[in-house]
């Protein structure tokens, strides 16, 4: 964990979740032991709630204290959270996305829970008098649950939970278990005070309801599934982008077809390619040919040509695995990643350096290590901007100087001096930029809305008197008045503030990406060796 | 190797400069002396954003997700209240900041026992209750019932048997251990113990309880008898 990384979890904890659990987290995230007050128990609570923190039997074994661990990945996934959302939206339509959402808040949540509010959110926007189906919502958590993109919290060292797939088998049969429950499928929530009521009923679920009132006929507890908890799958979330990133960057450097053919191989080795392997399985040509989508109309020997091309592509994205059943093809899914990330880069430099700087840079990644001349020639730029240029990138650490004696003395005049990029590190490198720039973006928003916050809670505190005075039916002379209260420069400093805040929001979700794309490389190099 | 380098070499670089590149008599930029500015001026500009409806939502789901987690029992806020003045209203008011823990209860088999944060109702917290008295109270109440009705005994009889005077004192040591209020009462006990414990010792003449004991006693025998015939004295 570097300090970057601890920076930006001070910052996102404290965003979500208050001051006391950002201290809290960070003190955890900087040293390894803990110490038990009563905030710091709560915070605790909220942070193991929400699967960023475990506990286990502390160094002394088990009859000592426990030890608490805070994970870094975790918190900074908190970042991804609306790309999640989005996902689950354009998958799975609005009622995937707010299930996503629930979960996403609350960390972990029961079937019954989710459904339950999920279905009052979408009531409530509906218009009076119509409400929602519960089946709606339970069809599309199960097909959330069975393409994985949420799975069983499995937090008790004690639950003989065995293993992902044993999970993932009990999970089908126990949601189609609820499905049988007359409860759920017949019930239409219409009356207002039913709703609220089980509102109030909805978090104490495990104890005793604390309500004197009787509770309805449908309590919490008649739904059965205490104890089951869900939470958000965000590495197959992950294993989504990354092929989202695959079959757009196929489309951009060839055409739309081939992305459409990535695109139906990646989904057929979905399923039986283990996480984190370097190659899919291997497909052959006749099951792809048979899986493409119609609408595309490919005649066989068209898909034999696009996949030669693919297989031929410098980028080399799918690669020949066998002859048999018409050719056998694979994505390679760690070099893609390598290539995505070398792009990165390239781009990197390119936009920070100029493009003689970025042709220098591209000429190092490929050649290995050049010698100043050298370096000079091939990219075709004079001695003295080369010069410049080559000690700009050797300052910002993204270029290396590589020595290579030609006597043991190590003298300087007899030794080889080489310039050198090496991907890896500086791919680590960047990515502590990005750390680095998220961490400024949420503190230069911070402090915006610090300076204007006494703005900010004026026009707030008007917005709440226009919206009383429309309920309560006002003249609209009263209406211009209470706004006019606003000053014009007031209104276009509000409009700028909103304007800075906006931008900067969108930037960390676009620094965001990158971040998700040099982890990705970084971690597949690791899983390699 | 390192002594000669330091005292001859010391306009020598490490490496050489024509290898790098750097011929001599070339302008080279000037050196820097102090560190770089805190905002350097960007040469190149970055690029603009991406725009687009996928872009606007996700930022509309940022900026909603800040919203709400503010508003959910997650959102721990400090507890520290700043008071000008005490009211006399905050000791019927407390009840705003405790609400989060009530709103919000996990899943107690989930997490471990040590995390569980017990609300006190401030009304309750009054009472006396000390909680170490809950680990124990079956015991002690059978202890302090016995000791109380051997402490009557004794008071009534006011000579008493030698015996019942050592199982006295292995139940003090015994209830050094425990309570501490029971040691006090005991306290009182052993001071009216010693002057009749007195006069029927006979085996044991040295006792660490005793000892103020004996020497009040022993002096007007002292003063009559020889010191050397002290012991038969007593005896």
């Amino acid at each position: 964990m570097t300090a970057q990384e601890v920076r930006l979890c001070a910052l996102l904890l404290q965003e979500h979740f208050g001051e006391v659990v950002e201290k809290v987290g960070t003190h955890l995230l900087r040293s390894g032991a803990l110490n038990l007050r009563a905030l710091v128990k709560k915070s605790l609570c909220v942070l193991v709630q929400h699967g960023m923190c475990t506990f286990g039997p502390g160094r002394r074994g088990p009859a000592g204290p426990l030890e608490y661990r805070v994970s870094c990945e975790r918190i900074l996934y908190m970042l991804r959270y609306p790309r999640y959302i989005y996902t689950a939206k354009s998958l799975y339509g609005d009622t995937g996305e707010l299930v996503m959402e629930e979960i996403l808040q609350r960390g972990q949540m029961t079937m019954s829970n989710t459904v339950r509010t999920v279905a009052d959110r979408l009531t409530q926007n509906m218009e009076d008098g119509q409400s929602t189906d519960y089946n709606d919502v339970v069809t599309a958590f199960s097909r959330l649950v069975e393409t994985h993109f949420l799975q069983r919290f499995s937090e008790v060292p004690e639950s003989p939970v065995g293993g992902k797939g044993g999970v993932q088998m009990k999970m089908v049969t126990w949601v189609q278990e609820l499905q049988r429950k007359p409860n759920w499928s017949t019930q239409r929530w219409e009356s207002r005070a039913v709703h609220t009521h089980l509102c109030e009923c909805i978090y104490p679920q495990h104890q005793p309801l604390r309500c004197n009132s009787t509770p309805p006929a449908l309590s919490p507890q008649a739904c059965g599934d205490e104890g089951i908890y869900w939470q958000v799958n965000v590495e197959r979330f992950h294993l989504h982008f990354r092929h989202q990133a695959i079959i757009s960057a196929v489309a951009s450097k060839l055409d739309q077809t081939s992305s459409e053919i990535v695109r139906t191989m990646l989904r057929m080795s979905e399923v039986t390619t283990p996480a984190n392997a370097a190659y899919t399985q291997a497909v052959s040509a006749n099951e792809i040919f048979r899986a493409v989508p119609p609408s595309y109309n490919i005649s066989r020997p068209i898909l034999d040509q696009y996949l030669t091309l693919l297989v031929d592509d410098p980028m080399e994205f799918v690669g020949k695995a066998g002859d048999s059943g018409g050719g056998m093809y694979v994505v390679n899914l760690h070099r893609a990643l390598a290539n995505l990330a070398r792009a990165t880069l390239e781009s990197v430099v390119q936009e920070r350096f100029g493009s003689r700087s970025a042709r220098i840079f591209r000429l190092l990644l490929r050649k290995r290590h050049l010698e100043q001349k050298q370096v000079e020639d091939f990219a075709m730029i004079p001695a003295k901007e080369a010069k410049d240029m080559l000690y700009t990138l050797l300052s910002e650490n993204l270029v290396q100087l590589q020595e290579i004696p030609k006597t043991p003395d190590h003298a300087p005049s007899r030794t080889f001096y080489l310039y050198t990029v090496n991907q890896l590190p500086t791919a680590r490198l960047l990515l502590q930029n990005c750390y680095k720039a998220v961490g400024n973006l949420i503190d230069r928003r911070l402090f915006e809305t610090k300076e204007n916050k006494r703005h900010l809670e004026k026009s707030q505190r008007i917005e709440a008197i226009l919206g009383s005075l429309q309920a309560s039916g006002a003249e609209p002379a009263q209406l211009a008045e209470v706004e006019e209260m606003i000053t014009a420069p007031e209104r276009q400093q509000l409009e700028a503030l909103r304007h800075h805040i906006n931008k900067l929001d969108s930037s960390e979700n676009q620094v965001d990406e990158t971040i998700f794309l040099l982890e990705s490389y970084i971690k597949s190099t690791s899983c390699s060796r | 190797m390192a002594g000669r380098g330091r005292g001859r070499g010391r306009g020598q670089l490490s490496f050489c400069m024509e290898a790098v590149g750097i011929a001599k008599g070339d302008n080279l930029p000037p050196s820097t002396i102090q560190p770089t500015a805190l905002f350097p001026p960007l040469e190149h500009k970055p690029v603009p954003l991406q725009t687009g409806e996928e872009a606007e939502y996700m930022l509309a789901l940022k900026q909603e997700i800040r919203g709400t987690m503010k508003t959910l029992p997650f959102y721990i806020r400090p507890v520290a209240p700043k008071k000008d003045v005490e009211r006399y209203s905050d000791k019927y008011q407390n009840g705003e900041p405790s609400d989060n823990t009530i709103e919000w209860s996990p899943d107690w088999r989930r997490l471990p026992k040590e995390l569980r944060v017990r609300t006190k109702r401030p009304l309750i917290e009054k009472t006396p209750a000390v909680p170490k008295q809950s680990k124990q109270p079956r015991v002690d109440k059978e202890e302090i019932i016995r000791k109380l009705e051997t402490l009557e005994k004794k008071e009534e009889e006011v000579s008493s048997d030698e015996e019942e005077g050592e199982k006295k004192k292995t139940e003090e040591e015994e209830a050094e251990g425990e309570e501490e209020y029971d040691e006090e009462e005991f306290e009182e006990v052993r001071f009216a113990l010693p002057f009749s414990q007195e006069e029927n010792l006979c085996g044991t003449l040295q006792s660490e309880e005793n000892l103020c004991g004996t020497s009040v006693l022993q002096l007007p025998v002292c003063v009559c008898a020889t010191g050397n015939r002290l012991h038969h004295v007593i005896l």
